[in-house]
């Protein structure tokens, strides 16, 4: 069972974060992934890009409490969990969250799990540039009720 | 006590970090003293949606805190 978590400016590549996942590990047959990029249209605004702010002592502790309430809930393998912080582009790479477990049913479930409760409990900001002003991210109430069904 | 804030509070109050000497008790007593250094401070401090974290972890207007203790206030989080 081996945890990564990183906050961090660079970039990754999943080939390499899913070849260190999967690394060394026969006994787990599912390793799910999801990444989150910057997309051009957020809340009805044309988005040019982002910049990303966090709570830095705070956000590691958040994610690794995160990852050990998924492993609570699922019998997992390893997790790995990547954000990005700083100046980002369109398309740009915000998140990596790997997941493996023995049967698939598990890694998709923490996977999801994973991604829903740090959109609502990790300490990141998201300020969006768009043509002609910038702005904050206003939290969304999806985001939010997609956490609080995990409490169910 | 050293009070830090975030995003676009931290913008709003043209302020990241202060550090509070009084002695309080209580997060909520630290918030109503924050309110009084000006309108600002008070509307977004007052804000319903204004989150509070003591030692880097989330708590309420009840949570007590002493001296030594890091506290952050933030607008809901927007990451992933």
């Amino acid at each position: 069972m081996r945890n990564n978590i990183a906050v961090q400016e660079a970039d990754f590549d999943v080939a390499i974060e899913y070849a260190k996942l999967v690394e060394n590990d026969v006994s787990n047959g599912a390793a799910v992934m999801f990444c989150g990029l910057v997309r051009d249209v957020n809340q009805g605004k044309q988005v040019k890009g982002l910049y990303l702010e966090h709570y830095p002592a705070m956000t590691n502790k958040v994610l690794a409490n995160l990852v050990e309430q998924a492993r609570g809930r699922w019998d997992l393998g390893n997790v790995s969990i990547i954000h990005r912080v700083g100046q980002l582009s369109l398309a740009d790479q915000i998140v990596f969250v790997g997941v493996t477990s023995v049967h698939r049913q598990a890694a998709f479930e923490a996977c999801n799990y994973l991604m829903d409760t740090l959109k609502t409990q990790a300490p990141f900001w998201k300020k969006e540039q768009s043509n002609d002003e910038e702005y904050w991210v206003e939290a969304r109430q999806t985001d939010l009720q997609a956490s609080q069904k995990w409490l169910k | 006590m050293k009070v830090l804030f975030f995003g676009q509070l931290r913008e709003r109050l043209e302020t990241d970090q202060l550090i509070v000497t009084e002695s309080l008790t209580t997060v909520g007593q630290l918030r109503e003293v924050l309110m009084t250094k000006g309108e600002v401070w008070q509307e977004y401090l007052a804000a319903k949606n204004c989150l509070v974290a003591v030692n880097q972890t989330i708590s309420n207007e009840l949570s007590p805190i002493c001296q030594n203790d890091e506290i952050a206030f933030f607008p809901p989080v927007t990451g992933g």
